[in-house]
């Protein structure tokens, strides 16, 4: 594989870019693999990266429905935190975070991590005292976390409403100042290059039509372009897994909506890292471009729509005006929504099924990007070894029956409103 | 914005209702030994089909009755609503 440097660049405008190799190929499907993961995004890209690197099974097909990285990789806000307070959670993305320290070295791809830091607002005494309390758990995890007063949050953004008018005042904030931002496309294009340069096979525009088990295993899977047996399945499909998951008899405690997100035109720098409203839902971030990148809920009832509805980004911005109003003299540059597989405790899945090789990866509600890397590396590591690691080992599908919950929020099962 | 019928007050606006998510899961029998699985499917479990989906809407900004609406969840076509203890087929 041609290596990306800045000498090769430089080579390469001798020929006007022409002779650039293709990034990865396009594969017809092979009739059998020893690792078949469905869908194309940044987890299941990573997913099949981690398990040639880390485990050696390069016999590997990514199958996806679009094109990889056309869902939600490409869709999301691009932040990246760890900023929970419950051990499991904390572990587990703060070992992700490792990884995207390093990330754009290991790929040979720029994927602009930029830890600029995340500020979560708080707006009465109650939620300071959540805050420090959060704070602490993660400083337990190592964790970097900082507590800051109304001064600390002014000085850092200074253009909030600070005046004494507002319905709800800033009384402070938690910061996680190694949190941040990175490309989204960059992280699936960097993983799908290394991966197919490992031997992977990414088939893209195959639709999975149905499963063959046999027995209570898993046999392979019918797709648009044919039958491929595969000693191993493992479904990465965020909004879809209810879908595919009735192609198998299985229920699981996922919901499906859509959530939105849009972006204003591009200004000067203004806003240095991520802030998230903590009266109303809404964050917003600024992209290396200048957009202001804002999200806040759900459009509120169960949705496959890839497209937002307007009562929710109107009900979303009015948070964002009361935060920062100079946001009202700001033209919308575009909006879309992403659909997103909700568990009904707020935290994913990662795990084996009650299918013999059949291994699910799911319910990453408002959060799957920050977790690409550690949920690819857990995942490939449940897959290759068939059983979970440490990092994902309160991750399992078992723990709704058990009652071992990480409901982070504790919000319950109202996805919704999560 | 989605436009809902009430079966009380008529075609009103969305955001003039709360969302209360499928209407098609049964609370198990609580005078009866329940198994917990039986629970597990009442509490956690949920189909969330892509197309027709019967769900519970609330009209909260209206006559605050709870109702039942069939609803498309791809195109959010809204095929029929119903008073909470009427079936939708």
């Amino acid at each position: 594989m041609q290596k990306y440097s800045v000498f090769s660049l430089i080579k390469n405008a001798f020929s006007n870019h022409q002779n650039w190799e293709v990034a990865w190929k396009d594969p017809t499907p092979k009739s059998e693999y020893d690792v078949v993961i469905i869908g194309g995004g940044g987890h299941g890209l990573a997913t099949a990266y981690y398990l040639a690197k880390e485990h050696n099974i390069r016999n590997v097909a990514i199958i996806e429905k679009g094109w990889i990285g056309g869902g939600n990789v490409g869709r999301n806000t691009t932040i990246i935190r760890s900023n929970f307070m419950y051990d499991a959670n904390a572990r587990f993305n703060e070992f992700g975070m490792d990884l995207w320290r390093n990330l754009s070295q290991e790929l040979n791809f720029n994927v602009m991590f930029s830890p600029r830091g995340i500020i979560n607002l708080a707006h009465s005494d109650a939620q300071m005292n959540a805050y420090a309390r959060r704070g602490n758990s993660m400083r337990l995890n190592g964790i970097d976390a900082k507590l800051l007063d109304r001064d600390g949050v002014k000085k850092l953004i200074p253009m909030a409403d600070f005046s004494d008018e507002v319905r709800f005042p800033i009384f402070g904030g938690l910061m996680q100042p190694s949190a941040g931002t990175a490309r989204h496309d960059a992280v699936a294009w960097g993983y799908a290059r290394q991966a197919d340069d490992m031997g992977v096979d990414i088939i893209q525009h195959c639709e999975v039509t149905g499963f063959d088990v046999v027995n209570g295993k898993i046999k392979g899977i019918r797709t648009s372009r044919g039958d491929i047996k595969a000693k191993k399945v493992g479904l990465c499909v965020a909004g879809s897994t209810n879908i595919l998951a009735e192609k198998l008899n299985m229920t699981l405690p996922i919901e499906t909506h859509v959530l939105q997100a849009c972006v204003s035109e591009p200004v000067k720098p203004l806003l240095d890292g991520v802030v998230t409203f903590g009266a109303g839902h809404f964050y917003i971030s600024q992209s290396d471009k200048g957009e202001m990148v804002m999200g806040g809920d759900l459009d509120g009832y169960n949705s496959y729509a890839q497209r937002g509805n307007l009562p929710t980004i109107q009900h979303v911005l009015t948070g964002g005006l009361a935060l920062f109003p100079f946001l009202s003299r700001l033209k919308m540059l575009r909006t879309w929504g992403g659909i997103m597989d909700m568990s009904m405790d707020g935290s994913p899945i990662i795990d084996k099924t009650h299918i013999e090789g059949l291994y699910l990866n799911c319910g990453w509600c408002y959060g799957g990007f920050k977790s690409t890397p550690v949920s690819g590396w857990t995942f490939a590591h449940t897959i290759a070894q068939d059983q979970v690691h440490e990092l994902n080992s309160e991750l399992r599908l078992n723990r709704f029956s058990t009652g071992h919950l990480l409901d982070e929020k504790g919000l319950g099962t109202k996805t919704w409103i999560g | 914005m989605l436009y809902i019928k009430c079966p009380y007050c008529g075609l009103r606006a969305q955001k003039e209702f709360s969302y209360g998510g499928d209407a098609t899961v049964k609370r198990p029998n609580i005078n009866e030994e329940v198994p917990s699985e039986d629970w597990d499917n009442f509490v956690y479990m949920r189909k969330s089909p892509r197309g027709k989906h019967i769900e519970l809407w609330q009209h909260i900004a209206g006559c605050r009755q709870w109702i039942k609406v069939q609803r498309d969840t791809a195109t959010h076509e809204i095929f029929q609503t119903a008073k909470v203890t009427e079936e939708i087929r």
